[in-house]
């Protein structure tokens, strides 16, 4: 199962980034574009090993480069990075709590993009920014948050489609048992 | 895992984000393209949706429509034949002008539909792909426009996609013409990418006007055809409001473009 998740995960990621490049609804709607990589991060480095972590960090962000006008392998590092951290520390996180992935999924949506943009800058590229990346940065915040809960309910769904389900305890207990008739 | 393993990765992770950002400039471009190519089967899957929403669409317009579309085309085809007949008489014109004047006649487009794929998912720049390449005869650099007026330029062909830069992308300058309300040459300039920011689409920033004859809000926008990349003459857009800058001595302003860049479908590439 393990290595039936970590093609799940890097199913979603090529059909994100695909749908991310294609759906114009969204964009054309609120003037920014979701982004669906980061919530998949999260969910990948609070249940997967640092190797899944690293492929989709690197497969992720080469198939958005490849689409996008960003210079190739500019998304890998940022990506890989708040993985890298959350996988860290995954055991002081509560993971199956809504809140904290609604809360991961905010923080790695809103430093996914300002990390992009940092290495961008620093490469000496000059992207196209203005007022109006401040409400396309939030909308992609919001977008990680909204999408991290999603992603383990989609990931808790296909696993319990795939894995046997787990034996129920019987709630019969002998030494309760009531013996009828005479003895 | 232990702590040795985790740093091997990252280390590693780093090393090929290092490399991949060193490549050489071909060399990125068909690592872009082959990468690309792992997205060929979700291009024919949205190729084939597209097809049969639009056949389902073509099943469920009336009759009555459909006859009244064929008269409104019949009578706009004969508009626009007899304004063909007009332009070549022109253009023969034209040709001959040249040659007594002993000038390279321009030659005319040869235009090929295409249409738009992918928009660019990172928000910070302008771009898109088109189902248009290398095979159909698309080169790096060939001009983009819609019937409105000039989009971008082709950056990378591929074999069946080529990717666009779209005006006001930070990568594509265009130099133009500010044509006076007589259609005489006013004043030329650099369209640069847009100071307005990302989600003005449709704006982008015209510098290096000379401040002595200055350009007017309203005045129209051509391309000068100088650097050629483009053909001189495509229209881009409306000059909206100038400013001048260094004490006078020069002017900047804004463009709004005639294509509407929000909603491209489907666009024009003039082939070489």
């Amino acid at each position: 199962m393990s290595c039936l998740n970590t093609i799940f995960v890097l199913a979603l990621a090529y059909a994100g980034v695909f749908l991310e490049g294609t759906l114009g609804g969204f964009r054309s709607l609120l003037g920014a574009q979701f982004s669906l990589l980061p919530a998949l991060m999260v969910y990948t480095s609070l249940t997967r090993g640092i190797g899944a972590v690293a492929l989709l960090a690197v497969c992720g962000g080469l198939w958005l480069d490849c689409l996008s006008a960003n210079p190739l392998g500019v998304s890998v590092l940022p990506l890989f990075l708040i993985g890298f951290l959350i996988w860290r520390k995954r055991g002081l996180l509560l993971r199956e709590q809504a809140f904290a992935q609604v809360a991961l999924g905010l923080a790695a949506g809103a430093l996914f993009p300002l990390g992009t943009l940092f290495l961008l800058l620093n490469l000496g590229g000059s992207p196209l920014l203005g007022w109006g990346s401040l409400w396309q940065w939030a909308v992609a915040a919001l977008s990680g948050g909204l999408l991290t809960p999603c992603c383990f309910l989609l990931f808790e769904r296909a696993r319990r489609a795939f894995e046997y389900p787990a034996l129920q305890q019987s709630s019969f207990r002998p030494d309760r048992e009531i013996k009828r008739g005479r003895r | 895992m232990s702590k040795k393993s985790q740093y091997i990765i990252l280390v590693l992770v780093v090393l090929l984000v290092v490399v991949l950002l060193n490549l050489p400039a071909q060399t990125a471009g068909r690592l872009r393209l082959a990468v690309g190519g792992l997205f060929v089967p979700l291009f024919g899957l949205a190729a084939s949706t597209h097809e049969a929403v639009a056949k389902g669409g073509d099943s469920l317009v009336s009759r009555r429509e459909l006859l009244r579309e064929i008269q409104d085309l019949r009578a706009s085809n004969q508009v626009l034949t007899l304004h063909l007949q007009q332009t070549t008489a022109v253009w023969r014109e034209n040709d001959r002008l040249h040659l007594m004047l002993n000038t390279p006649p321009q030659k005319p487009w040869r235009l090929r539909m295409a249409r738009v794929i992918v928009r660019d998912p990172a928000f910070w720049w302008r771009s898109v792909w088109i189902d248009l390449g290398s095979r159909d005869g698309v080169r790096a650099n060939c001009a983009v426009l819609t019937a409105d007026g000039l989009v971008g330029k082709v950056q990378i062909a591929g074999e069946t996609r080529s990717q666009v830069l779209l005006l006001g992308d930070p990568g594509l300058r265009v130099s133009v013409n500010v044509l006076a309300a007589t259609g005489a040459v006013n004043q030329s300039g650099i369209l640069m990418s847009s100071s307005s920011g990302p989600r003005e689409n449709n704006l982008v920033d015209l510098e290096y006007l000379s401040g002595a004859n200055a350009a007017h809000p309203g005045d129209r926008v051509v391309t000068s055809g100088v650097g050629e990349v483009f053909t001189n003459g495509i229209p881009v857009g409306q000059v909206v409001d100038l400013a001048p800058r260094d004490n006078g001595l020069s002017v900047e302003g804004r463009v709004r473009l005639f294509a509407n860049m929000g909603a491209l479908e489907e666009v024009w590439v003039i082939l070489p």
